[in-house]
Protein backbone atom coordinates (compact mmCIF):
# COMPACT_ATOMS: atom_id res chain seq x y z
CA UNK A 1 0.00 0.00 0.00
CA UNK A 2 2.62 2.71 0.76
CA UNK A 3 5.19 2.24 -1.67
CA UNK A 4 3.04 1.59 -5.06
CA UNK A 5 5.32 2.41 -8.31
CA UNK A 6 5.64 6.03 -9.39
CA UNK A 7 3.88 5.52 -12.43
CA UNK A 8 0.29 4.80 -10.92
CA UNK A 9 -0.54 7.80 -9.63
CA UNK A 10 -4.53 6.60 -9.24
CA UNK A 11 -5.39 5.59 -5.70
CA UNK A 12 -4.53 2.10 -5.01
CA UNK A 13 -8.38 1.21 -4.27
CA UNK A 14 -9.20 2.25 -7.88
CA UNK A 15 -7.20 -0.03 -9.24
CA UNK A 16 -7.99 -2.46 -7.19
CA UNK A 17 -11.64 -2.14 -7.79
CA UNK A 18 -10.81 -2.75 -11.47
CA UNK A 19 -11.74 -6.69 -11.97
CA UNK A 20 -15.31 -7.37 -11.75
CA UNK A 21 -15.65 -9.05 -8.58
CA UNK A 22 -18.24 -11.36 -9.22
CA UNK A 23 -20.57 -12.58 -6.89
CA UNK A 24 -19.63 -15.34 -4.30
CA UNK A 25 -22.56 -18.16 -4.16
CA UNK A 26 -22.76 -18.97 -0.55
CA UNK A 27 -21.75 -22.71 0.17
CA UNK A 28 -24.67 -24.30 2.48
CA UNK A 29 -23.43 -22.80 5.53
CA UNK A 30 -23.58 -23.20 9.20
CA UNK A 31 -26.61 -20.53 9.22
CA UNK A 32 -28.47 -22.91 6.85
CA UNK A 33 -27.36 -25.94 9.33
CA UNK A 34 -28.83 -24.16 12.51
CA UNK A 35 -32.04 -23.18 10.51
CA UNK A 36 -32.75 -27.08 9.21
CA UNK A 37 -32.04 -28.22 12.82
CA UNK A 38 -34.38 -25.63 14.65
CA UNK A 39 -36.83 -26.47 11.87
CA UNK A 40 -36.71 -29.95 12.41
CA UNK A 41 -36.70 -30.02 16.32
CA UNK A 42 -39.64 -27.36 16.04
CA UNK A 43 -41.42 -29.57 13.47
CA UNK A 44 -41.38 -32.58 16.04
CA UNK A 45 -42.53 -30.63 18.54
CA UNK A 46 -45.66 -29.48 16.74
CA UNK A 47 -46.08 -33.12 15.66
CA UNK A 48 -46.15 -34.54 19.15
CA UNK A 49 -48.71 -31.50 20.09
CA UNK A 50 -50.58 -31.89 17.00
CA UNK A 51 -50.04 -34.85 15.59
CA UNK A 52 -49.42 -35.35 11.58
CA UNK A 53 -52.94 -33.28 10.73
CA UNK A 54 -51.04 -30.51 12.76
CA UNK A 55 -47.57 -30.69 10.52
CA UNK A 56 -49.33 -31.13 7.42
CA UNK A 57 -51.47 -27.70 7.95
CA UNK A 58 -48.37 -25.72 8.44
CA UNK A 59 -46.74 -27.57 5.21
CA UNK A 60 -49.64 -27.00 2.82
CA UNK A 61 -50.22 -23.07 4.25
CA UNK A 62 -46.43 -22.42 3.71
CA UNK A 63 -46.38 -24.39 0.68
CA UNK A 64 -48.37 -21.93 -0.87
CA UNK A 65 -46.87 -18.85 1.29
CA UNK A 66 -43.66 -19.96 -0.70
CA UNK A 67 -45.71 -20.20 -4.45
CA UNK A 68 -46.94 -16.75 -3.64
CA UNK A 69 -43.63 -15.66 -2.70
CA UNK A 70 -41.82 -17.54 -5.54
CA UNK A 71 -42.24 -14.79 -8.61
CA UNK A 72 -40.93 -11.77 -5.79
CA UNK A 73 -37.71 -13.91 -5.35
CA UNK A 74 -37.33 -14.23 -9.24
CA UNK A 75 -37.30 -10.32 -9.22
CA UNK A 76 -35.29 -9.89 -6.88
CA UNK A 77 -32.60 -11.40 -7.84
CA UNK A 78 -32.92 -9.90 -11.02
CA UNK A 79 -32.81 -6.96 -9.45
CA UNK A 80 -29.89 -7.60 -7.66
CA UNK A 81 -28.24 -8.93 -10.65
CA UNK A 82 -29.17 -6.18 -13.03
CA UNK A 83 -27.69 -3.37 -10.46
CA UNK A 84 -24.55 -4.92 -9.72
CA UNK A 85 -24.01 -4.76 -13.27
CA UNK A 86 -24.62 -1.33 -14.47
CA UNK A 87 -23.49 0.59 -11.35
CA UNK A 88 -20.08 1.73 -11.91
CA UNK A 89 -17.91 0.18 -9.13
CA UNK A 90 -15.31 2.28 -8.82
CA UNK A 91 -18.05 5.38 -8.00
CA UNK A 92 -19.87 2.82 -5.29
CA UNK A 93 -16.59 1.76 -3.81
CA UNK A 94 -15.91 5.88 -3.43
CA UNK A 95 -18.87 6.96 -2.21
CA UNK A 96 -20.05 3.84 -0.11
CA UNK A 97 -16.79 1.82 0.14
CA UNK A 98 -14.51 1.72 4.00
CA UNK A 99 -13.26 5.47 2.98
CA UNK A 100 -16.65 7.04 2.53
CA UNK A 101 -16.95 8.74 6.34
CA UNK A 102 -20.10 10.39 7.15
CA UNK A 103 -21.18 10.90 3.65
CA UNK A 104 -21.36 7.34 2.25
CA UNK A 105 -23.14 6.48 5.62
CA UNK A 106 -25.57 9.16 5.23
CA UNK A 107 -25.62 8.09 1.39
CA UNK A 108 -26.71 4.28 2.17
CA UNK A 109 -29.28 5.61 4.77
CA UNK A 110 -31.11 7.97 2.21
CA UNK A 111 -31.06 4.44 -0.49
CA UNK A 112 -32.49 2.41 2.07
CA UNK A 113 -35.17 5.22 2.92
CA UNK A 114 -36.31 5.59 -0.53
CA UNK A 115 -35.42 1.67 -1.75
CA UNK A 116 -39.44 0.89 -3.02
CA UNK A 117 -40.68 -3.09 -2.05
CA UNK A 118 -40.03 -5.25 0.20
CA UNK A 119 -37.34 -7.80 1.51
CA UNK A 120 -37.28 -9.13 -1.79
CA UNK A 121 -35.58 -5.80 -3.23
CA UNK A 122 -33.66 -4.96 0.00
CA UNK A 123 -31.74 -8.01 0.50
CA UNK A 124 -31.19 -8.76 -3.40
CA UNK A 125 -29.94 -4.81 -3.34
CA UNK A 126 -27.80 -4.95 -0.60
CA UNK A 127 -26.16 -7.64 -1.44
CA UNK A 128 -25.86 -6.22 -4.99
CA UNK A 129 -23.90 -2.97 -3.22
CA UNK A 130 -22.10 -5.44 -1.21
CA UNK A 131 -20.33 -7.10 -4.17
CA UNK A 132 -19.55 -3.85 -6.34
CA UNK A 133 -17.84 -2.07 -3.57
CA UNK A 134 -19.74 -0.70 -0.83
CA UNK A 135 -18.38 -1.66 3.37
CA UNK A 136 -20.21 -3.29 6.06
CA UNK A 137 -20.62 -0.05 7.35
CA UNK A 138 -22.91 1.77 4.64
CA UNK A 139 -24.51 -1.44 3.65
CA UNK A 140 -25.80 -1.68 7.09
CA UNK A 141 -26.53 1.97 7.22
CA UNK A 142 -28.86 0.65 4.22
CA UNK A 143 -30.29 -2.21 5.55
CA UNK A 144 -31.26 -0.43 8.88
CA UNK A 145 -32.89 2.40 7.26
CA UNK A 146 -35.01 0.35 5.02
CA UNK A 147 -36.00 -1.39 8.06
CA UNK A 148 -36.89 1.21 9.98
CA UNK A 149 -37.36 4.35 8.35
CA UNK A 150 -38.32 2.76 4.57
CA UNK A 151 -42.02 4.02 3.81
CA UNK A 152 -43.08 1.09 2.54
CA UNK A 153 -44.21 -1.02 5.74
CA UNK A 154 -44.94 1.95 7.38
CA UNK A 155 -47.57 2.71 4.70
CA UNK A 156 -48.66 -0.73 4.29
CA UNK A 157 -48.75 -2.04 7.75
CA UNK A 158 -47.87 0.33 10.54
CA UNK A 159 -50.02 3.23 10.21
CA UNK A 160 -53.10 1.25 9.69
CA UNK A 161 -52.56 -0.48 12.91
CA UNK A 162 -50.71 1.87 14.87
CA UNK A 163 -52.08 4.78 14.28
CA UNK A 164 -50.42 8.26 12.27
CA UNK A 165 -49.42 9.69 15.45
CA UNK A 166 -47.31 6.44 16.56
CA UNK A 167 -45.74 5.31 13.56
CA UNK A 168 -44.54 9.04 12.24
CA UNK A 169 -43.20 9.35 16.01
CA UNK A 170 -41.51 6.58 15.97
CA UNK A 171 -39.71 7.13 12.67
CA UNK A 172 -38.64 10.66 13.83
CA UNK A 173 -36.79 8.82 16.54
CA UNK A 174 -35.66 5.84 14.20
CA UNK A 175 -33.63 8.86 12.02
CA UNK A 176 -30.56 9.17 13.39
CA UNK A 177 -30.06 4.98 13.99
CA UNK A 178 -29.23 3.86 10.67
CA UNK A 179 -26.07 6.10 10.55
CA UNK A 180 -25.51 5.30 14.15
CA UNK A 181 -25.46 1.57 13.68
CA UNK A 182 -23.47 1.99 10.14
CA UNK A 183 -20.90 3.84 11.96
CA UNK A 184 -20.65 1.49 14.82
CA UNK A 185 -20.54 -1.30 12.42
CA UNK A 186 -17.76 0.74 10.27
CA UNK A 187 -15.89 1.20 13.82
CA UNK A 188 -16.10 -2.45 14.94
CA UNK A 189 -15.06 -4.19 11.16
CA UNK A 190 -11.91 -2.13 11.33
CA UNK A 191 -11.16 -3.75 14.25
CA UNK A 192 -12.39 -7.22 13.78
CA UNK A 193 -10.53 -7.68 10.36
CA UNK A 194 -7.76 -4.67 10.54
CA UNK A 195 -6.31 -5.68 7.29
CA UNK A 196 -8.96 -5.88 4.22
CA UNK A 197 -8.82 -9.30 2.67
CA UNK A 198 -9.53 -7.94 -0.47
CA UNK A 199 -10.52 -10.45 -2.70
CA UNK A 200 -11.14 -14.04 -1.20
CA UNK A 201 -12.68 -11.58 1.76
CA UNK A 202 -16.16 -13.74 1.46
CA UNK A 203 -15.48 -17.08 0.45
CA UNK B 1 -54.90 -7.97 -2.30
CA UNK B 2 -54.48 -4.04 -4.53
CA UNK B 3 -51.51 -3.31 -2.11
CA UNK B 4 -49.67 -6.89 -3.30
CA UNK B 5 -51.00 -5.84 -6.88
CA UNK B 6 -49.17 -2.34 -6.69
CA UNK B 7 -45.91 -3.95 -4.82
CA UNK B 8 -45.59 -6.46 -7.60
CA UNK B 9 -46.14 -3.90 -10.42
CA UNK B 10 -43.27 -2.05 -8.59
CA UNK B 11 -41.15 -4.29 -7.77
CA UNK B 12 -41.35 -5.89 -12.06
CA UNK B 13 -40.93 -2.38 -13.09
CA UNK B 14 -37.95 -1.76 -11.10
CA UNK B 15 -36.89 -4.84 -13.00
CA UNK B 16 -37.67 -3.90 -16.38
CA UNK B 17 -36.00 -0.18 -15.60
CA UNK B 18 -32.66 -1.91 -14.67
CA UNK B 19 -33.01 -4.28 -17.32
CA UNK B 20 -33.03 -1.69 -20.11
CA UNK B 21 -30.34 0.14 -18.79
CA UNK B 22 -28.29 -3.40 -18.68
CA UNK B 23 -29.18 -3.62 -22.39
CA UNK B 24 -28.39 -0.57 -23.54
CA UNK B 25 -24.76 -1.36 -22.45
CA UNK B 26 -25.23 -3.82 -24.58
CA UNK B 27 -26.63 -7.41 -24.78
CA UNK B 28 -23.71 -9.33 -24.09
CA UNK B 29 -23.69 -7.34 -20.43
CA UNK B 30 -27.74 -7.60 -20.17
CA UNK B 31 -27.13 -11.42 -20.99
CA UNK B 32 -24.66 -12.20 -18.13
CA UNK B 33 -26.86 -10.16 -15.64
CA UNK B 34 -29.96 -12.09 -16.48
CA UNK B 35 -27.59 -15.45 -15.85
CA UNK B 36 -26.28 -13.86 -12.92
CA UNK B 37 -29.90 -13.30 -11.76
CA UNK B 38 -31.51 -16.54 -12.92
CA UNK B 39 -28.35 -18.46 -10.93
CA UNK B 40 -28.97 -16.68 -7.82
CA UNK B 41 -32.50 -17.60 -8.08
CA UNK B 42 -31.70 -21.15 -8.08
CA UNK B 43 -29.48 -21.04 -5.63
CA UNK B 44 -31.84 -19.31 -3.25
CA UNK B 45 -34.87 -21.01 -4.23
CA UNK B 46 -34.06 -23.92 -1.46
CA UNK B 47 -32.75 -21.53 1.35
CA UNK B 48 -36.05 -19.47 0.54
CA UNK B 49 -38.32 -22.97 0.73
CA UNK B 50 -36.42 -24.03 4.20
CA UNK B 51 -37.23 -20.44 5.81
CA UNK B 52 -40.99 -20.29 4.72
CA UNK B 53 -41.92 -23.56 5.83
CA UNK B 54 -39.47 -23.99 8.53
CA UNK B 55 -40.35 -20.65 9.81
CA UNK B 56 -44.28 -21.46 9.81
CA UNK B 57 -43.04 -24.91 12.58
CA UNK B 58 -40.75 -22.24 14.71
CA UNK B 59 -43.88 -19.94 14.98
CA UNK B 60 -46.49 -22.85 15.41
CA UNK B 61 -44.52 -23.20 18.68
CA UNK B 62 -43.92 -19.69 20.11
CA UNK B 63 -47.28 -19.01 21.52
CA UNK B 64 -48.15 -15.63 21.48
CA UNK B 65 -49.40 -15.15 24.91
CA UNK B 66 -44.92 -15.51 25.61
CA UNK B 67 -44.31 -12.89 23.28
CA UNK B 68 -47.31 -10.78 24.98
CA UNK B 69 -46.13 -11.61 28.20
CA UNK B 70 -42.76 -10.01 27.96
CA UNK B 71 -43.91 -7.15 26.36
CA UNK B 72 -46.65 -6.79 29.53
CA UNK B 73 -45.51 -5.94 32.98
CA UNK B 74 -42.22 -4.99 33.42
CA UNK B 75 -41.57 -1.35 32.77
CA UNK B 76 -37.82 0.75 33.03
CA UNK B 77 -34.77 -0.58 31.56
CA UNK B 78 -35.58 -4.36 32.42
CA UNK B 79 -39.00 -4.13 30.62
CA UNK B 80 -37.53 -2.61 27.55
CA UNK B 81 -35.14 -5.40 27.56
CA UNK B 82 -38.06 -8.25 27.86
CA UNK B 83 -39.66 -5.97 25.05
CA UNK B 84 -36.16 -6.66 22.70
CA UNK B 85 -36.33 -10.06 23.34
CA UNK B 86 -39.98 -10.07 22.55
CA UNK B 87 -39.74 -8.61 19.25
CA UNK B 88 -36.81 -10.48 18.03
CA UNK B 89 -39.20 -13.52 19.17
CA UNK B 90 -42.02 -12.56 17.57
CA UNK B 91 -43.55 -14.98 14.82
CA UNK B 92 -45.14 -13.97 11.69
CA UNK B 93 -45.12 -10.51 9.79
CA UNK B 94 -46.13 -7.02 10.12
CA UNK B 95 -49.59 -7.73 10.76
CA UNK B 96 -49.06 -9.79 14.14
CA UNK B 97 -46.04 -7.54 15.09
CA UNK B 98 -47.09 -3.97 15.31
CA UNK B 99 -50.98 -5.70 16.13
CA UNK B 100 -49.04 -6.95 19.72
CA UNK B 101 -47.64 -3.64 19.75
CA UNK B 102 -50.96 -2.10 19.76
CA UNK B 103 -52.84 -4.22 21.77
CA UNK B 104 -49.62 -3.29 24.74
CA UNK B 105 -50.20 0.23 24.09
CA UNK B 106 -53.74 -0.14 24.98
CA UNK B 107 -53.26 -2.25 27.72
CA UNK B 108 -50.95 0.23 29.36
CA UNK B 109 -47.92 -0.80 28.63
CA UNK B 110 -44.93 1.88 28.55
CA UNK B 111 -44.46 3.63 25.40
CA UNK B 112 -40.79 3.45 25.58
CA UNK B 113 -40.79 -0.20 25.36
CA UNK B 114 -43.32 -0.33 22.87
CA UNK B 115 -40.56 1.43 20.42
CA UNK B 116 -38.03 -0.49 22.10
CA UNK B 117 -40.18 -3.34 20.67
CA UNK B 118 -41.13 -2.21 17.27
CA UNK B 119 -37.47 -1.25 16.54
CA UNK B 120 -36.50 -4.71 18.00
CA UNK B 121 -38.68 -6.41 15.75
CA UNK B 122 -37.95 -4.38 12.77
CA UNK B 123 -34.51 -5.07 13.30
CA UNK B 124 -34.53 -8.77 14.28
CA UNK B 125 -38.01 -10.41 14.03
CA UNK B 126 -36.47 -13.98 13.58
CA UNK B 127 -38.94 -14.73 10.95
CA UNK B 128 -37.31 -12.26 8.05
CA UNK B 129 -33.53 -12.69 9.43
CA UNK B 130 -34.12 -16.69 8.25
CA UNK B 131 -36.66 -15.97 5.16
CA UNK B 132 -34.99 -12.95 3.97
CA UNK B 133 -31.86 -12.33 5.14
CA UNK B 134 -29.64 -14.89 5.22
CA UNK B 135 -30.90 -15.91 1.71
CA UNK B 136 -29.53 -13.07 0.19
CA UNK B 137 -27.25 -11.53 2.22
CA UNK B 138 -23.68 -13.55 2.98
CA UNK B 139 -24.04 -15.38 6.60
CA UNK B 140 -21.18 -13.15 7.86
CA UNK B 141 -22.81 -9.72 6.91
CA UNK B 142 -26.18 -10.90 8.67
CA UNK B 143 -25.09 -11.60 11.65
CA UNK B 144 -22.49 -8.85 11.94
CA UNK B 145 -25.43 -6.77 11.10
CA UNK B 146 -27.73 -8.23 13.93
CA UNK B 147 -24.80 -7.99 16.70
CA UNK B 148 -24.23 -4.10 15.77
CA UNK B 149 -27.64 -3.31 15.31
CA UNK B 150 -28.55 -4.75 19.29
CA UNK B 151 -28.10 -1.23 20.84
CA UNK B 152 -30.35 0.38 19.16
CA UNK B 153 -33.70 -0.67 20.17
CA UNK B 154 -32.37 0.51 23.61
CA UNK B 155 -30.68 3.92 22.48
CA UNK B 156 -34.69 4.01 20.82
CA UNK B 157 -36.13 3.75 23.94
CA UNK B 158 -33.86 5.96 25.59
CA UNK B 159 -34.67 8.80 23.04
CA UNK B 160 -38.28 8.16 23.50
CA UNK B 161 -38.10 8.48 27.44
CA UNK B 162 -36.19 12.03 26.45
CA UNK B 163 -38.80 13.25 24.20
CA UNK B 164 -41.95 11.73 25.53
CA UNK B 165 -45.37 10.72 23.99
CA UNK B 166 -46.20 11.17 20.75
Amino acid sequence: MSELPSKAPAPAEDAESEPRPGRVRKPIGWSTIIIAALVAVSAALVWRRDGTEGVLDILTHDLSLFGGILPRVLAGCLLGAFISEILPHEKVSRSLGPKSGLMGLLIGAAFGAILPGGPFTAYPVASALLAVGADFGATIAMVVSWTLIGYGRAVAWEIPIMGTDFTLWRIVISLPLPVLAGALGRFVYVRLYPKPLAKDDES
Amino acid sequence: MSAALLIDILLWGSVLGVGLIAFRRGPPVFKASLREGSMDFINIVPRIALGVIGSGYIAAIIPQEVITGWLGPDSGWLGVASAVVAGAATPGGPVIGFSIGTVALKSGGGVPQVVAYVVAWALFAFQRVILWEIPFMPARFVWFRCAVSVPFPFVAAAIAMVIGKP
